[in-house]
C-alpha cells in the first residue's frame, strides 16, 4: 500500500501506490539465497592470560573440538595464532576463524603486550585495503579476514579489572568490536559477580573503553538486545564434558559440592553470549567492522599518504589523481636522492683527490730534499778528494825532489862510497 | 595456509539463524533498483513499465516522455518510492526519449553511454573518498531493449545498440508489442533473433541458474523463450469475470499476463522476484568493475598500454605499486652506492699504489746514490790512509836516510880529522 516513510535511499523519491502485488517483496529473500550460497565468513580473536579457558569456550561455544596443543607460559612475546574452519549448521555454511593471543600477561613486563594484537587487526585491516585498491580487483570472493568480535577474557579475580586489561582494551577499542567476558566463572559467588560486574563496567567508563553494544536501533531485536546490554560483561564457564543431569547428558563441570551447568542460565552467562554473539548480532558485528572500524583505519590510512577529499563545491575528489600527482611527487623525492647521493660522491672524489695530490707534493718535497742532502754529501766528498789528490800531489813533489837530492848526493857521495867500497875491498 | 577443517558441531550453536539476520538488516536498510528502457517511440515501454509495477509511473502530474517531443536523445529519470510486504523499494527508472526516432540515428546511444558511464563515475568516486558515507547506488542494473516486432529480424541500430552496450550494463532484449505476432511468427522472430544476436557475439543477461533443482528446470525452459515477447497495457478489462490488465480488440482480449498471450510474467517473474538481485550483483561485480579497472589503468599504467608491466600493475593497489617503486628504487641505489664505492676505492688503490711505487722507485734511488757515495768515501779513505801509510814510510825511511847521512857525514868528518880522507 501507500507508505510515505522515508528511507535513507529514498531521497528524492516520491512515493506511489502499486495497484497489486508486484513481487519485489522476494528482495530480502534473494539476498538471502545468495548470501546462503556464497557462504558466511566470520573472524573471532580471543584475547586474554594463558589459562583463562579461552580454548575451552570457544569448543563450548560452537559445540566441536578445534584442534590446538595446550599453549605453555614461556613465550618470549605475545603471539597470535590464527585457525580457520569450515562448519554447517543446517543449510548454513559458515568460515570461522579463531584467533588466540599466545603468551598474553605471561611477561614480566607488559608494555608492549597489546601492540602485536593491534598490529594483527591492522594487518587484516591493511589487506583488505589493499584489495580494494587494486586495479583489477575480486572483492566478491575476497576472503575477509578482518576481526569481527574480539572476546575479551577477563581473570575471575573478583576484584577488579588488571591495568593490563585497561590498557589493551583502551588501544583496542577503536579498532575492533570488544565483548568482555568473566572468564572461568565458576570461580565466584553470585553476590561476589554483581559487584564484580558493576566494579568492571565502572572501570570501563571512567576509563573511556568503548566495548560493543548490542544494538537496539532495529525494533525486532531491540529489546532482547537492550536487556542483554545490561548483562555485560557476560560471566561464562566452557566445558566440553558432559554430565548426566536427569535423564540428559548437558555440557558441565563437576565438582563435589555440585555441578555448573554450562547452559543453565541460573548458573552463568553462557546462553547470553551465544544468544549475542551467534546467533542474534553476528551479522551486526561483522557490518560495524566494515562500516565502522574498517573505515576508520582506511581513512587514517589514506590521510596519512596525504590523501584528502577535495570541497564537495569543487569537482568530486579522484582518488586516482591525487595519486598520479603523489606519485610524481615521490618520484621526483627518489630523483632527488639520487642526484644527492651523486653529488656527494663527487665531492668525496674531489677531497680525495687532493689529499693523494698532497701526498705527492709531500713525497716530491721530501725527495728534493734528500737530493739536496745528497748534492751537499757529494760536494764534500769531491772537496775532500781534491784536498787529497793535492796533497798526493805535493808529497809526489816533495818524494820527487827529495829522491832527486838524493840521487845528486848519491852520485857525489855516491863515488864517494864507491872508493871507500873500493878500497875496502882492498 | 592452514588447509581448513570441515566440523559438523553436535548441537545447537545459532549461527544457521545469520540468514534471518541478514533478511532483518536487509528490511531495515530497503533496496533500490536502477532500470532503463531504451527503444523507439511508440513501442510501449511507459506502458509496460506501469504494467510491470502495478504503478502508474507516468500520471498527469508527471507525464511520461512519450507525451513530449523531442529533438534528440535525452536520457530522463524517475524516481519512485514503493513498499510492499513490509520491503521498501527506491525505483528508479531511466527513459531514453528520442531514442531512434532521428532519420540520421548516428551515435543515438552516446547519451545512453555516457549516462551509464558517469553512474559508474559517480559511484567510483564517492568510493573512493577518503570520508566515505552510505553511497547510494544509482548505477543502472539493467537495461530493457525493444524490438519493433517487425517479425523479419533486428534492425542495423538494434545491433549496433547492444554491441556497444553489452559490455556496460545488463542488456535484456524485449520483443515489444508482441500482440501483433501470431505464435508462430513469434517463434520464427525469436529463432533469427537469437540467430543474430550469437552471429555478433552480443552478451546479452543470462538468467544464471540457481541451485534449486526444481527452479532451473524453469530456468532453462524460460531460456528457449528468449528473447521475452511482451504485451503491456494500463487498462483492467473484465474477462470471464476476471479482472484483468488487458488490450481489447474486437476479436477479443490480449492478456498481459496470460503466459499463451506473451512473455509478460515471465519477465516481471524474473526482473523482479528472482533475478532482481542477480542483475545488481552483475552490475557490481563485472560491469561496475571493467568499468573501474578501465578508468584507474588509464590512468596508472600509461594509458592502459598492455605490457607486462602493466599486467603486474592490474593486480596491485596503487598504494602497494607505490611501495613497490619505492623498494625497486631503494635497491637500484644501494646498488649504484654499493658500485660508486667500489669504483672510488679502486681508483684510490691505484693511486696510493702508484704514490707507494713512486716513493719507492726514489728511495731506491736515493739509497743507491748513499751507497755509491759511501763506496768512494771509503775509497778515498782507503786511498788516504794508503797515502798516510806510504808518506810515514817514506818519512821513516827517509829520516833513517838522513840519519845515515849523518852519521855517515859523522864518519867522514871524525876520518877527515883522521887524516883518512883524501
Amino acid at each position: 500500500g501507500l507508505d510515505c516513510a522515508v528511507c535513507k535511499y529514498g531521497e528524492g523519491a516520491r512515493a506511489v501506490p502499486l495497484a497489486g502485488h508486484v513481487g519485489f517483496d522476494s528482495m530480502p529473500d534473494q539476498l538471502v539465497n545468495k548470501s546462503v550460497n556464497h557462504g558466511f565468513c566470520f573472524n573471532i580473536l580471543c584475547v586474554g592470560e594463558t589459562g583463562l579457558g579461552k580454548s575451552t569456550l570457544m569448543d563450548t561455544l560452537f559445540n566441536t573440538k578445534f584442534e590446538g596443543e595446550p599453549t605453555q607460559h614461556n613465550q618470549p612475546g605475545v603471539q597470535l595464532k590464527s585457525n580457520t574452519y569450515e562448519l554447517q549448521e543446517s543449510n548454513v555454511r559458515l568460515k570461522l576463524t579463531v584467533v588466540n593471543t599466545v603468551g598474553f600477561g605471561d611477561q614480566i613486563n607488559k608494555e608492549d603486550s597489546y601492540k602485536s594484537i593491534v598490529e594483527f587487526i591492522d594487518t587484516q585491516f591493511e589487506a583488505y585495503l589493499q584489495e580494494e585498491l587494486k586495479i583489477k580487483r575480486t572483492l566478491h570472493s575476497y576472503h575477509d579476514t578482518r576481526i569481527h568480535a574480539c572476546l575479551y577474557f577477563i581473570a575471575p579475580t573478583g576484584h577488579s579489572l588488571k591495568s593490563l586489561d585497561l590498557v589493551t582494551m583502551k588501544k583496542l577499542d577503536s579498532k575492533v568490536n570488544i565483548i568482555p567476558i568473566i572468564a572461568k566463572s565458576d570461580a565466584i559467588s553470585k553476590s561476589e559477580l554483581t559487584k564484580f560486574k558493576i566494579k568492571i563496567t565502572s572501570e570501563l567508563v571512567s576509563n573511556g573503553v568503548q566495548i560493543y553494544q548490542f544494538p537496539t536501533d532495529d525494533e525486532t531485536v531491540a529489546e532482547i538486545n537492550s536487556t542483554m546490554n545490561g548483562h555485560l560483561p557476560f560471566a561464562v564457564v566452557g566445558s566440553t564434558e558432559e554430565v548426566k543431569i536427569g535423564n540428559k547428558m548437558v555440557k558441565a563441570r563437576q565438582y563435589p559440592w555440585g555441578t555448573v551447568q554450562v547452559e543453565n542460565e541460573n548458573h552463568c552467562d553462557f546462553v547470553k553470549l551465544r544468544e549475542m554473539l551467534i546467533r542474534v548480532n553476528m551479522e551486526d558485528l561483522r557490518e560495524q567492522t566494515h562500516t565502522r572500524h574498517y573505515e576508520l583505519y582506511r581513512r587514517c590510512k589514506l590521510e596519512e599518504m596525504g590523501f584528502k577529499d577535495t570541497d564537495p563545491d569543487c569537482k568530486p575528489f579522484s582518488l586516482q589523481e591525487t595519486y598520479e600527482a603523489k606519485r610524481n611527487e615521490f618520484m621526483g623525492d627518489l630523483q632527488k636522492k639520487e642526484e644527492e647521493m651523486r653529488q656527494m660522491f663527487v665531492q668525496r672524489v674531489k677531497e680525495k683527490e687532493a689529499e693523494l695530490k698532497e701526498a705527492e707534493k709531500e713525497l716530491h718535497e721530501k725527495f728534493d730534499r734528500l737530493k739536496k742532502l745528497h748534492q751537499d754529501e757529494k760536494k764534500k766528498l769531491e772537496d775532500k778528494k781534491k784536498s787529497l789528490d793535492d796533497e798526493l800531489n805535493g808529497f809526489k813533489q816533495k818524494k820527487t825532489a827529495a829522491e832527486l837530492l838524493q840521487s845528486q848526493a848519491q852520485q857525489a857521495g855516491g863515488s864517494t862510497t864507491l872508493k871507500r867500497d873500493k878500497e875496502r875491498k882492498k | 595456509l592452514k588447509p581448513t577443517l570441515c566440523l559438523r558441531g553436535s548441537g545447537y550453536v545459532g549461527f544457521a539463524n545469520l540468514p534471518n539476520q541478514v533478511y532483518r538488516k536487509s528490511v531495515k536498510r530497503g533496496f533500490e533498483f536502477t532500470l532503463m528502457v531504451v527503444g523507439e517511440s511508440g513501442l510501449g515501454k511507459s506502458t509496460l513499465i506501469n504494467s510491470l509495477f502495478l504503478t502508474d509511473l507516468y500520471s498527469k502530474d508527471y507525464p511520461g516522455p512519450s507525451l513530449r517531443i523531442k529533438k534528440t536523445v535525452q536520457v530522463e529519470q524517475s524516481k519512485v518510492l514503493v513498499k510492499e510486504g513490509g520491503v521498501q523499494l527506491t525505483l528508479t527508472i531511466v527513459d531514453t526519449p528520442g531514442f531512434g526516432d532521428a532519420v540520421d540515428n548516428s551515435n543515438c546511444w552516446q547519451p545512453v553511454i555516457n549516462y551509464i558511464d558517469s553512474k559508474c563515475e559517480d559511484f567510483l568516486n564517492a568510493e573512493s573518498r577518503v570520508n566515505r558515507r552510505l553511497m547510494p547506488d544509482n548505477r543502472v542494473h539493467c537495461c530493457l531493449y525493444f524490438i519493433a516486432p517487425s517479425g523479419h529480424g533486428l534492425k542495423p541500430l538494434d545491433i549496433e545498440f547492444m554491441k556497444r552496450l553489452h559490455d556496460k550494463v545488463n542488456v535484456i532484449p524485449l520483443i515489444a508489442k508482441a500482440d501483433t505476432l501470431t505464435p508462430e511468427e513469434c517463434q520464427l522472430f525469436k529463432k533469427q533473433i537469437m540467430k543474430e544476436i550469437q552471429e555478433h557475439k552480443i552478451q546479452i543477461y543470462e538468467f544464471p541458474d540457481i541451485e534449486d533443482d526444481e527452479d532451473s528446470k524453469l530456468i532453462r525452459k524460460i531460456k528457449e523463450r528468449m528473447p521475452l515477447a511482451v504485451v503491456g497495457s494500463n487498462v483492467v478489462i473484465e474477462v470471464n469475470g476476471r479482472k484483468v490488465r488487458g488490450r481489447q480488440y474486437p476479436w477479443g482480449v490480449a492478456e498481459v499476463e496470460n503466459g499463451e498471450h506473451c512473455d509478460f510474467t515471465v519477465l516481471r517473474n524474473m526482473l523482479i522476484r528472482t533475478h532482481m538481485q542477480d542483475l545488481k550483483d552483475v552490475t557490481n561485480n563485472v560491469h561496475y568493475e571493467n568499468y573501474r579497472s578501465r578508468k584507474l589503468a588509464a590512468v596508472t599504467c600509461n594509458g592502459g598500454v598492455d605490457t607486462s608491466k602493466t599486467k603486474n600493475q592490474m593486480t596491485r593497489s596503487p598504494l602497494a605499486q607505490m611501495e613497490e617503486e619505492r623498494r625497486e628504487h631503494v635497491m637500484k641505489m644501494k646498488k649504484m652506492e654499493t658500485e660508486m664505492e667500489q669504483v672510488f676505492e679502486m681508483k684510490v688503490k691505484e693511486k696510493k699504489q702508484k704514490l707507494k711505487d713512486s716513493e719507492a722507485e726514489l728511495e731506491r734511488r736515493h739509497e743507491q746514490m748513499k751507497k755509491n757515495l759511501e763506496a768512494q768515501y771509503k775509497e778515498l779513505e782507503e786511498k788516504k790512509r794508503h797515502h798516510e801509510e806510504e808518506k810515514s814510510n817514506w818519512e821513516a825511511q827517509q829520516r833513517i836516510l838522513e840519519q845515515q847521512k849523518l852519521d855517515a857525514s859523522k864518519t867522514m868528518e871524525k876520518n877527515k880529522k883522521k887524516g883518512k880522507i883524501f
